[in-house]
């Protein structure tokens, strides 16, 4: 049996040319996607933000400011075209992190301690 | 639409109705759904056509007001409303990025609404006649929109959810400096109080219309609550607006243009009038003040802008033809 399933090859964003019946009118001004990471202050790590259109990287990152940071919402941006992005496929989820699942102890609520002992 | 025919173990004994079954689940279960995951065609669909009108109506918004940047009455009035402007802007792109992970492309939304297939709010079809229309677009529309924003933020759908956080925490100074302008006005001169009342008075009712048809005749109401896009009905939303706006307008010492609007103290509500829903289905249908005027201005702006796009990407393109080690880019600089 065949199940329609839509393909993702990277991060949130479907492939355009993925089949079907879509003619895609891309002309020379179709700007490509990024998406965009934000480090809110020094010493975070940077999170993503959003994605936005942008003709290179320097555009990329002058739009992220305007749009994710006018509020003072970041100290440092990075950008990658979200065509770079490879992702996990979530149908897989349930074997993929599997694995992990009977390691409790992994935990240090695994170890029973007596109370004597202190600092650990 | 972007189907391909893909061949899972897992899956070949599994048929729609299981994937719809462990959506639902998921759904009922308040879990999001993000971009990745199995969903129905139709919460797609449906999706794509509410977020890409909800961009829409932020970028379209942004003509009424931006019509008043230059004649804002001070500096600090100019600075406030071109932030709010931009902000407007802002709001669009998160919401477009997240029709883009509905799989729909950006041009595809925009032609959308260049060709009047998609809507956009019917409120911007409304024009912007005096300074006391911006205070009341502030109060009232935003007011309005941010009822139906913070039910947003717990939408369903991931993305469109998170942008709704964003938007919702920008939102707020947008209703407050409203109300801050009405509120000079409402202390000002007879003739400043009457363009604050006047102002009012045009906005009341397309401001009610925002929340849409009676639940009666909405059409996509039932499933949208099913599917958690939507949270509570256009009745429910409209009720809370009246009972928050029929509070405020005391303290601007104004009043609302409805004879029917009293307390009701059974109901803990106020009542208020019927709507004029052929004015609203008029609008709707294309048949405004400023329809017209709006999609003018956002084609304009669009074919204007075209010779920056192409410049922007042949001078991107151009850049990639000679690639320059990290080192030699910075003894060009």
């Amino acid at each position: 049996m065949n199940i329609i399933i839509r393909k993702f090859y990277y991060g949130d964003i479907p492939e355009d040319k993925s089949g079907g019946d879509i003619v895609s009118k891309e002309t020379k001004t179709d700007w490509p996607l990024w998406e965009v990471f934000i480090r809110s202050k020094q010493g975070l790590d940077h999170k993503h933000a959003g994605s936005l259109h942008a003709a290179d990287a320097q555009m990329a990152i002058e739009n992220a400011r305007d749009v994710y940071t006018r509020r003072m919402e970041g100290v440092s941006i990075w950008v990658v075209e979200s065509k770079y992005i490879h992702a996990s496929n979530p149908d897989e989820a349930t074997s993929f992190y599997e694995p992990a699942e009977d390691k409790v102890y992994r935990y240090p609520t695994f170890y029973d301690l007596p109370d004597e002992v202190k600092h650990m | 639409m972007f189907a391909v025919n893909l061949h899972f173990n897992l899956f070949d004994f599994m048929g729609e109705k299981d994937f719809e079954k462990i959506f639902q689940e998921k759904i009922d279960n308040e879990i999001k759904i993000e971009p990745r995951d199995w969903m129905p065609e139709k919460y797609r669909q449906n999706l794509i056509r509410q977020v890409s009108q909800h961009a829409h109506s932020e970028i379209v918004g942004m003509l009424p007001e931006g019509n008043w940047i230059t004649r804002a009455p001070s500096l600090k009035r100019k600075a406030i409303l071109l932030a709010k402007v931009q902000d407007e802007a802002g709001h669009g792109l998160y919401l477009y990025s997240a029709t883009e992970t509905l799989g729909t492309t950006r041009e595809r939304t925009i032609n959308d609404l260049h060709s009047g297939k998609a809507k956009y709010s019917s409120i911007f079809n409304y024009p912007t006649l005096t300074w006391a229309d911006i205070g009341a677009i502030g109060w009232l529309v935003d007011g309005a929109a941010i009822l139906n924003q913070v039910m947003l933020t717990r939408t369903s759908y991931g993305p469109y959810a998170r942008a709704m956080v964003r938007i919702c925490r920008e939102e707020s100074f947008h209703q407050r400096q409203g109300f801050e302008i009405l509120l000079v006005l409402s202390k000002g001169t007879t003739e400043q109080k009457e363009m604050c009342q006047d102002a009012i008075n045009r906005w009341w009712w397309p401001s009610l219309m925002m929340f849409g048809p009676h639940d009666s005749d909405s059409t996509h109401s039932d499933q949208s609550m099913k599917w958690k896009i939507k949270r509570k009905s256009n009745d429910e939303l409209r009720q809370n607006f009246v009972d928050m706006i029929a509070e405020q307008v005391k303290v601007l010492g104004m009043s609302l243009p409805d004879p029917d609007l009293k307390w009701n103290n059974k109901t803990k509500h106020y009542d208020f009038g019927e709507i004029n829903w052929e004015e609203f289905w008029n609008v709707v249908k294309g048949n405004g003040p400023c329809n017209r005027q709006r999609l003018d201005a956002r084609k304009k702006a669009w074919e204007e802008g075209e010779w920056v796009r192409e410049a922007a990407a042949a001078y991107s393109e151009k850049r990639k033809i000679k690639p320059k080690t990290h080192k030699e880019a910075l003894e060009t600089v």
